[in-house]
C-alpha cells in the first residue's frame, strides 16, 4: 500500500502546503539574504553588486567583532542561567509535596503570556527612579541612590539576560520535570533500599540520566537565545552606548533603522552561519543521543 | 466433581483480587516511604519553591499592585510596594487614554484565530503524510522542517520586508499572520507526526481492505482518531501565535487600526511620560484570556510541550 506510485503521489499532495508556504516564507528570503548581502540595496528599487564590500565594511569598522563577542557572552550566561534554575525548579516541583500541581501551573506564566507585556512588566521593575528593584534596595538600605538600572551599560547587560531567563526558565522547567519523571522509579527504589540518601540519588541516577535532556534543550535555548530580540528591543533599544546589543538589534539597526539593506542583509548572512552551525551540532546530538537509546 | 471446578473457578476469581490490593499496597508504602521527608526537609522544599515562585511570579505580583496603585503614589519615593488606597480605576481611564486599545485585543485574538487555522490546515495533512508514507527523503524533509525552527524571523526580516512589499501585504494583518504562520508549521508538524505514529496503522489497511479512498481514510478514520492531537497543536498554535506577536507588527505594519496589543502597548510604553498603571492594567486585561487557557488547559499544555520538544 505504501510503496505504490499512488501513494507517494498522495503523499506529495498532502504536503505540497507545507513545502510551499515554507519554501516562499523561509527558504526564498534565507535565499534572498544571502543575495542582498553583496548588492548596495536600500529603500529604492534598484540596486547593485558590489562584491564582497559589505563583509569587508563590517568587518572592517571594528566594533562588529565586539558585537560578536557580546552576543556570545550574553548568550552564554543566559543559557547557563536558564539549565540550572530550570533544574533547581524541577527538582522543586517533582518533589511529592501537597500543591504539586498549583505550583506547576504557576510556573507557566512567563512563558505563555505575550512575552512583550511580560518585558513591559520587567521595564518598570527597572526604573531607577520608581521601580521596585531600585526601591526596595533602597527601602532595605542596600542602596543609598536611586540605580537606573537600564541607564547603565552593565547592569543594563545583566538586566536583560535577567529578564531572558525568566522567559526561558517555564520551559527548561517543564521539559526537565518531564524528563525527570519518565526515570523508571525502580531505579530509586533500588537505591533507597540500599540505603542511598536523597542527594546522592540525585546525583548517581537521576543526573546522568538526564544528560540527553540536558544537551538537548542547552541547544535548543542556545539556539533561541542567539536569536532573541523582543526583550533587549523594548528594555534598551540596544543600548545604553551599544552596551547590549547584541547580532541580531545590530541587524534590526543596520536594516530597519538605518535602512542599509545590503549591509543588514550581510550581517543576517554572519547570524544565519552561526545558527547553521548550532543546528549543525543539534542534528549531531540528537542522532547520537537517540543511537544510544537504541544501544 | 461439580464442586472442584467451582472452587476453582472461585479461587481463581478470586485470588487476583485478593492479591492485587495487597500489592497496591505494598506499592503505596513503599511509594510513600521513598516520598517521605523529615520535616526540615518539607521546610526547605516549601521555602526553594517559594523563592523558585518568587522570581517567576514577582513581575506579575508587582504589575499588579503597580496597576492599582494612583500615579501620584506612583511616582513619589520613598517606594511602597503595597499600594496605598488603591482602586480599579487604571481599568477604567486606560480605555480612554488608548482609545484603540479595544481594537488591539480583538486583533490579538483576531490574528491568532487566522493563524491558528492555518496552520492546522496545513500541518494535519503534512504530519500524515510524514506519519504514514515512507518516500524518499522524507527524513530529509522532516529535518529541513526543524531546521526552519532554528531561524528566527528577526534574521530574514529584510528580505520578508521586500517580499511583503511585493505582495503588497504591507500594512495589512497578512503582514503579521503569514510570517507568524511560517514559523509556527514546523514544530507542529513534529507535535502532530507524533501523535499520528501512535495510531494503529492496521486501522489505514482495514480501511484501504473495505475499499476507501485513501483521502477518505484520512478524513473519517484518522482525523476522529488524531483529534485530541489536533487539539493540542491547536492550542500551542495560538498560545505561540498570541505570546509571539512583536516583530513582524513592528516592522510590518504602522496602522493603529490593524496593531496586536503588544504593539499597541509599545506605542504607549515609548511615550514620554509613561502612565505605568494604566499600561499595567491594560497589560493584564491583555494577560488574562491566556491565565484562564493555563488553569484549564494545563495537561493539555504539559503534554504539547514534552511532544514538542524533539525526541527523535
Amino acid at each position: 500500500m505504501t510503496s505504490s506510485r499512488n501513494a507517494t503521489l498522495f503523499a506529495i499532495a498532502l504536503l505540497a502546503p507545507a513545502v510551499l508556504y515554507i519554501l516562499t516564507i523561509v527558504a526564498y528570503p534565507l535565499f534572498d539574504t544571502v543575495v542582498l548581502s553583496f548588492t548596495n540595496a536600500a529603500l529604492r528599487p534598484d540596486y547593485d553588486f558590489v562584491g564582497w564590500a559589505n563583509y569587508q565594511r563590517i568587518f572592517g569598522a571594528g566594533n562588529f567583532t565586539e558585537v560578536i563577542i557580546r552576543t556570545f557572552v550574553w548568550t552564554f550566561f543566559s543559557v547557563s542561567m536558564k539549565m540550572v534554575i530550570g533544574m533547581f525548579g524541577a527538582v522543586l516541583l517533582n518533589a511529592a509535596i501537597p500543591g504539586q500541581t498549583v505550583f506547576r501551573i504557576l510556573t507557566m506564566p512567563p512563558w505563555i503570556v505575550p512575552m512583550a507585556i511580560g518585558i513591559f512588566m520587567w521595564g518598570w521593575m527597572y526604573n531607577g527612579q520608581f521601580g521596585m528593584i531600585s526601591g526596595l534596595l533602597q527601602n532595605f538600605g542596600i542602596i543609598s541612590k536611586p540605580w537606573p538600572i537600564l541607564a547603565q551599560g552593565n547592569s543594563a547587560f545583566w538586566a536583560t539576560i535577567v529578564t531572558d531567563v525568566w522567559i526561558g526558565v517555564p520551559m527548561v522547567t517543564i521539559y526537565f520535570l518531564a524528563a525527570m519523571q519518565s526515570i523508571p522509579r525502580d531505579l530509586h527504589e533500588a537505591a533507597w533500599a540500599d540505603g542511598a540518601g536523597r542527594f546522592y540519588r540525585f546525583r548517581r541516577i537521576t543526573l546522568p540520566l538526564m544528560v540527553p535532556a540536558i544537551i538537548t534543550m542547552s541547544l535548543l535555548s542556545l539556539i533561541a537565545t542567539f536569536n532573541s530580540f523582543d526583550i533587549i528591543w523594548i528594555l534598551t533599544q540596544g543600548g545604553p552606548s551599544g552596551q547590549t546589543t547584541t547580532m541580531i538589534i545590530d541587524t534590526y539597526k543596520t536594516a530597519i533603522g538605518s535602512r542599509k539593506y545590503g549591509e543588514g542583509a550581510a550581517r543576517a548572512v554572519v547570524i544565519s552561519l552561526f545558527v547553521t552551525a548550532f543546528c549543525i551540532v543539534y542534528f549531531r546530538a540528537v542522532r547520537r543521543l537517540s543511537q544510544g537509546e537504541a544501544k | 466433581m461439580t464442586d472442584i471446578p467451582r472452587s476453582q473457578e472461585v479461587a481463581s476469581v478470586d485470588s487476583p483480587a485478593l492479591v492485587k490490593p495487597r500489592r497496591k499496597v505494598r506499592a503505596r508504602a513503599t511509594k510513600a516511604m521513598i516520598d517521605r521527608y523529615k520535616w526540615y526537609e518539607v521546610a526547605a522544599l516549601y521555602a526553594g519553591i517559594a523563592v523558585f515562585l518568587f522570581f517567576v511570579l514577582a513581575p506579575f505580583i508587582e504589575g499588579f499592585l503597580v496597576s492599582l496603585k494612583p500615579l501620584a503614589q506612583l511616582f513619589s519615593t520613598p517606594y511602597s510596594f503595597i499600594p496605598k488606597n488603591g482602586s480599579f480605576d487604571a481599568y477604567i481611564t486606560m480605555w480612554t487614554s488608548v482609545p484603540a486599545l479595544g481594537i488591539h485585543i480583538f486583533n490579538s485574538f483576531f490574528i491568532s484565530t487566522v493563524v491558528t487555522l492555518i496552520v492546522v490546515a496545513i500541518v494535519v495533512p503534512a504530519a500524515y503524510a510524514f506519519a504514514r508514507f515512507s518516500f524518499s527523503g522524507s527524513g530529509l524533509l522532516l529535518g529541513m522542517f526543524l531546521a526552519v525552527n532554528m531561524f528566527s524571523g528577526a534574521v530574514l526580516l529584510i528580505p520578508l520586508f521586500r517580499l511583503m512589499r511585493t505582495l503588497g501585504l504591507l500594512n495589512t494583518y497578512w503582514a503579521m499572520i503569514v510570517p507568524g504562520a511560517a514559523f509556527l508549521i514546523p514544530s507542529s508538524i513534529w507535535l502532530l507526526r507524533t501523535y499520528m505514529l501512535r495510531i494503529p496503522r492496521e486501522l489505514d489497511e482495514a480501511a484501504w481492505v473495505d475499499g476507501a479512498s485513501r483521502l477518505y481514510t484520512l478524513r473519517r478514520v484518522i482525523l476522529p482518531l488524531a483529534m485530541p492531537g489536533i487539539v493540542v497543536v491547536a492550542i500551542m498554535t495560538f498560545i505561540g501565535a498570541y505570546a509571539q506577536q512583536f516583530i513582524f507588527a513592528l516592522t510590518f505594519n504602522s496602522k493603529t487600526e490593524f496593531m496586536p496589543l503588544p504593539i499597541g502597548l509599545f506605542a504607549f510604553f515609548g511615550k514620554q511620560e509613561v502612565i505605568w498603571n494604566e499600561l499595567m492594567a491594560a497589560s493584564f486585561v491583555g494577560i488574562l484570556p491566556v491565565m484562564i487557557v493555563i488553569v484549564f488547559l494545563q495537561r493539555y499544555l504539559v503534554a504539547g510541550l514534552t511532544a514538542g520538544a524533539i525526541k527523535q
